[in-house]
């Protein structure tokens, strides 16, 4: 019997007078598309268009083209549908993907634009007259209050001012990623480029490898529900604790690891056996209730000399008053992940039709937190797709203090957004843990990447401010009024505080 | 054949309003009153500054006769408006004179509102049951009137003090309300220059808050946040106007957050992160404080500020000087204003002239009177006006602890 | 002590000045008159053949010497100039008797400007040519976007301290700041960002600099023998003018700030 009707989605076509018969592609590819006998046969029913192959082949002669099988037309039965019944009728499994959510809803970003100043007043050039994106991330007081230093002048009163921040040079920082499901030069990459940044990289729930200490001063520690690699040493190292609730692509749902990816180094860093599944269950089952949460963040506060402790989320219907109740549990931060923010592995079904858009859920939150005269007390993250630094200019805009970037990170890194990060096949040796592949990336220089790509957005964050006429982050952050939409229906405009353009 | 809609002051704005404009205020520090004329002389000179679509002025002392009483300036667009906010104000308070402004015709000024003033106390038990100090109470009665009764705003509403504003250029305006015949110790002034124009009254400067007069001179393009920032405390923002913005963060900042002058002003003119990382670790953690908590307060973008109550004035400029000041002392009187020009226009042979700093406050303070800011003044030398002139008189004035 | 007007207050007439004329020279009563009306009496004096025209009781006028073109025409000032003097000026001689506002020699291009006292904000901006001497201080962004255009170079010498922004993107001609006489001595001979952005020209300061003020486009140097002969013409003409002694204002080192780069922004960008 025949035992399946999938057909490649993509077709590895080799230049055979170009081709140098060399095999880099058979040893380049994660996924093993290519057999050598006498020249590379490429197999494409493995094929994820990576580009690995294409990349690294010297004769420059492979190219990945989509499979243009026609199917009978139907907008109701489309080709990945179809594809998804067989598969799930010959396997009774559930679809696994990876990355963010591909469906093509309405990305609100793209229907935002950003404001300048004309005449009335004047656009800063931000190359040279100071242009700020220092930025504070933690609870803040509601006022300041001072006391006389007794020669004039004024000094915090004891026990005022801020309480402990995690202070970002730029409103940028890198999203929760384990070690697990990226590899240990992912990590030493983002700890590297995070500390030259003066920003933070998160080290996901799969613990803090030795490796990274160097660079704790630039560390968020995270504690989800699989406590993995979590004891008083990790919470006292990084600069601030997350408790991850939930994350973007998989609301509602917990994590697996497999057993095959569980190596001694990642046994270490997660204290867990070697080869073992390292599940993390969907809730946090010491947290059932929102006074649970408030429990635990005071407990992490207890553990590491009271450190700011934020809570992240993935965006959902109710996520203003779930925010709210975040905040006034005592997070320091609120960390909103919306549903195309991405991820190692989660299920298709999920990942494509759970949670709602980000800058939907920053408008709302940041909204709520003021209406209830509690924004000061917490700071808001934003990620699930930030693709770009105007991306970021409008999140902060909505009412974001800073964003997180995963996906984008790893695309620095090289990844190609082929949604195969569950197979741990990654020939980017970006989300594997295979030592012939995790070695292709050196995070000296993936270190640089990521460097680059943060300052190149914090550059154009800078120019936008100055287009805007401020010098100030702070000053961009929630003002809506920078902002206007384009093609956004009325009730859309009216969530997010914007008005349509013309207005 | 339509009745001009009645505006709703409520709505008038829903919009960012935009404008330039020229400004000035003048102090005398001994308390000696002087005519409203000398700053319609100095706001003339600077008659192209603004468009004709808006001037005005505050003066404080004016009303000695009635030092205690809450004097609300009204403007009124019909008679329904008036019997509303009188209702009103026989609700909250105890109306011990309630009179027309007295005006005069001026050729060009023309769609004058129904202007009235009344002095007004408020009623002890009322004010006992509401649990809000008079000044909340005040506060609480000007929002409502202003977002709730169309066609009635209050245009100023201190003690002692009052606004005289309009659609005109301020030499009409101040024509219009006969200032010769008012004498103040502090009188500050504004010339208009919206570039777009609901003409009406009230939107004209100074913007006040109880005895808070704010003139202005920029545009603030962090209006956004700083009005968002303010509906948090219960502010509404309903003009539109960075001025209105600017009157009610110093409220918030000096009032009811209790911050002292100096470090208010640093809040809304903050030092650059790159001073900050130069300074001794106890002012440096101060000022993060203030900068992290208050970042949503930053006025970001070119402005000029008098900030005038009873009791002296305070101007400020932007953190990075995009708007013109100029400040010149004589004797115990110190002159602010948006050009060199104006101040010679009112003050001969001054003793000294000068720049101020960006982001720091020049700051007159009448001597005998209470200090109505928390806290007292901290500045360099050379920001003390007394430094400029050694005037041993106003030295005392402004090292009062 | 302070003037008190009765009646209503005019500010300034749109009324024709009273023009006296002997010899050379044009006297006008500027006294409350609108700035169109005295520039026109201006130019109609030297339209007349007057070489030196001499304006009393300004105070506040804008736009004197806007536009007008000729090397041997002076304008004397009584009173304060109002802004943009001598904007996009082209040849003549101006003097004031006291400070000037903001915006002198907005994109001039020749002619003199000797300023006895204080100028405001953003002197020079734009300044292709010819030269401002300052007595006292100067304000904000002086000398900004300055440039030089083969035989064009501006030269601005300011005899006081300079706040925030002096040179900022300047591209070329010589800006000197002299620190001689100061309304305020505890403050810095410059202040912060100085040179930001420059790009070409040379900025000579009187003293040192702290670096923490200085743009991160420039180099700093110790003005040598060949920068002292750039600098001699100018401040003799600068002592001259204000009389002061010019041996002792040479006798301390000067700071050089000149631009590493020409191109200060050429990696900026992502190369396509």
């Amino acid at each position: 019997m025949l035992t399946s009707f999938i057909q490649p989605e993509f077709k590895v076509e080799i230049d055979r007078d170009k081709c140098i018969k060399c095999g880099r592609c058979v040893q380049q590819c994660g996924w093993g598309v290519y057999s050598f006998a006498e020249r590379p046969i490429p197999d494409d029913s493995k094929c994820r268009a990576c580009h690995r192959c294409v990349t690294y082949c010297p004769a420059h002669c492979i190219t990945i083209k989509r499979n243009e099988l026609v199917f009978r037309d139907s907008e109701n039965w489309s080709p990945a549908l179809r594809k998804a019944v067989w598969r799930q009728s010959e396997s009774g499994g559930v679809m696994l993907t990876s990355m963010g959510n591909d469906k093509p809803y309405q990305r609100i970003f793209d229907y935002l634009v950003l404001d300048a100043c004309q005449v009335t007043n004047p656009s800063i050039d931000p190359l040279r007259e100071p242009m700020e994106l220092k930025t504070f991330i933690g609870r803040k007081p509601d006022s300041v209050e001072v006391e006389s230093d007794g020669e004039g002048g004024y000094r915090l009163a004891p026990g005022a001012g801020m309480e402990n921040n995690i202070e970002l040079a730029t409103p940028i920082m890198f999203g929760g990623m384990s070690y697990g499901s990226v590899s240990l030069n992912v990590h030493k990459s983002l700890a590297m480029a995070a500390s030259r940044l003066g920003i933070t990289m998160n080290t996901g729930e799969g613990g803090l490898h030795a490796d990274l200490y160097p660079y704790t001063d630039n560390v968020i520690v995270q504690c989800a529900s699989g406590r993995f690699g979590v004891d008083a040493d990790y919470l006292n190292r990084g600069v601030a604790i997350e408790i991850k609730v939930g994350q973007g692509a998989k609301p509602g749902i917990g994590g697996h690891l497999p057993g095959e990816k569980i190596n001694k180094e990642v046994s270490t860093t997660r204290m867990i056996p070697q080869g073992t599944d390292a599940i993390s269950p969907a809730p946090h089952h010491d947290i059932y209730s929102i006074e649970d949460l408030r429990q635990l963040i005071y407990s992490l506060k207890e553990a590491s000399g009271y450190k700011p402790v934020g809570v992240k989320i993935a965006c959902v219907h109710n996520v203003a008053a779930i925010a709210s109740g975040v905040v006034r549990a005592g997070a320091d931060y609120v960390y909103l992940d919306g549903f195309k923010g991405g991820t190692g592995a989660a299920p298709q079904i999920i990942r494509d039709h759970v949670g709602i858009p980000i800058e939907i859920a920053i408008a709302v939150v940041d909204q709520r937190l003021r209406d209830e005269g509690i924004r000061n007390q917490a700071s808001i993250i934003a990620a699930g797709s930030i693709r770009s630094s105007a991306d970021m200019a409008k999140a902060i805009a909505l009412g974001a203090d800073a964003v997180a970037i995963g996906s984008a990170a790893l695309i620095a890194l090289g990844c190609h957004v082929c949604q195969s990060c569950h197979t741990g096949c990654c020939s980017w040796g970006i989300t594997t843990q295979k030592p012939e592949l995790t070695r292709r990336l050196d995070p000296e220089w993936g270190a640089e990447r990521l460097t680059n790509l943060v300052h190149a957005w914090s550059h154009e964050l800078q120019e936008i401010l100055g287009a805007l006429g401020v010098n100030a982050v702070e000053s961009l952050r929630g003002s809506r009024e920078r902002l206007r939409a384009i093609g956004l229906d009325a009730s859309t405009c009216e969530i997010l505080g914007v008005k349509p353009a013309g207005m | 054949m339509t009745t001009p809609m009645r505006p709703a002051y409520s709505q008038e704005s829903p919009f960012k309003i935009h404008g330039g404009c020229g400004l000035v205020g003048i102090c005398d520090e001994s308390g000696t009153r002087f005519s409203g004329s000398v700053a319609i002389e100095a706001m003339a000179v600077q008659h192209d500054r603004g468009n004709g679509l808006g001037g005005g002025f505050a003066g404080y002392g004016i009303y000695p006769e009635f030092p205690d009483h809450f004097a609300f300036h009204m403007m009124y667009h019909d008679l329904q408006a008036k019997e509303e906010a009188e209702k009103l104000f026989d609700e909250y308070f105890q109306v011990d004179l309630a009179e027309p402004m007295p005006t005069r015709p001026v050729k060009g000024i023309t769609d004058a509102p129904l202007l009235w003033r009344y002095f007004l106390q408020p009623y002890p038990a009322k004010l006992e049951l509401s649990e809000l100090t008079p000044e909340d109470y005040v506060v609480h009665v000007v929002m409502l009137i202003n977002s709730t009764i169309d066609g009635a705003f209050v245009a100023s509403s201190g003690k002692n003090m009052g606004a005289f504003k309009g659609v005109g250029y301020p030499e009409q305006i101040g024509h219009y309300f006969l200032l010769e015949e008012y004498e103040g110790h502090t009188w500050v002034g504004h010339n208009r220059f919206p570039t777009n124009t609901p003409g009406w009254w009230g939107g004209a400067h100074p913007f006040t808050l109880l005895d808070w007069s704010i003139v202005h001179n920029g545009e603030i393009s962090s209006y956004g946040i700083n009005s968002r920032y303010l509906e948090q405390f219960g502010y509404k923002c309903t003009l539109g106007t960075d001025t209105e913005v600017a009157a009610y963060l110093f409220d918030l900042l000096l009032r009811r957050h209790k911050l002292p002058l100096a470090l208010a002003c640093k809040a809304l003119a903050s030092p650059l992160w790159e001073e900050i990382d130069r300074m001794g670790p106890e002012e440096a953690a101060l000022m993060t404080s203030l900068r992290a908590v208050y970042g949503p307060a930053l006025l970001n973008g070119p402005f000029a500020i008098v900030l005038g109550f009873n009791g002296g004035m305070v101007a400020l400029n932007d953190r990075i000087k995009l708007r013109p000041l100029v400040a010149a002392r004589k004797g115990s009187v110190l002159c602010v204003a948006s050009e060199e020009s104006a101040i010679r226009q009112i003050i001969s042979a001054p003793d000294a002239v000068w720049a101020p700093k960006a982001g720091e406050p020049v700051i007159a303070r009448i001597k005998g009177m209470d200090w109505p800011i928390h806290g007292d003044l901290h500045l360099a030398p050379s920001e003390i006006s007394c430094a400029v002139t050694g005037v041993e008189a106003s030295c005392e004035i402004v090292e009062v602890a | 002590m302070m003037t008190t007007a009765t009646g209503p207050v005019e500010g300034y007439v749109k009324v024709a000045p009273t023009v006296t004329r002997e010899g050379d020279t044009a006297t006008i009563d500027g006294h409350g008159v609108y700035y169109r009306q005295l520039n026109e009496a201006v130019r109609g004096a030297f339209a007349d053949g007057a070489k030196t025209v001499k304006l009393g009781n300004i105070n506040g006028q804008r736009y004197i010497g806007n536009g007008i073109t000729g090397k041997d025409l002076r304008i004397e000032i009584q009173g304060v100039p109002g802004g943009d003097m001598a904007m996009f000026m082209n040849g003549p001689t101006i003097v004031t008797d006291g400070s000037a506002q903001d915006g002198v020699a907005n994109t001039m291009n020749a002619g003199t400007i000797y300023i006895n006292g204080d100028a405001g904000d953003v002197l020079g901006y734009g300044m292709r040519g010819g030269r401002v001497f300052v007595r006292g201080d100067v304000g904000y962004r002086v000398g900004i976007h300055m440039k030089a255009f083969e035989n064009l170079i501006p030269i601005i010498c300011c005899g006081g301290n300079a706040r925030a922004f002096f040179g900022e993107y300047m591209a070329g001609g010589v800006l000197v700041l002299l620190g001689r006489n100061v309304q305020f001595a505890d403050q810095p001979l410059v202040g912060p960002f100085c040179g930001s952005g420059m790009h070409g020209g040379v900025i000579y300061l009187r003293g040192e600099v702290n670096p923490q003020d200085v743009g991160k486009e420039c180099g700093i140097f110790t003005a040598d023998e060949q920068d002292i002969k750039v600098l001699r013409p100018i401040v003799e003409e600068w002592c001259a003018a204000f009389g002061d002694d010019f041996e002792d204002v040479l006798s301390q080192p000067f700071t050089k700030l000149v631009p590493v780069s020409h191109r200060p922004y050429g990696k900026l960008y992502a190369p396509m």
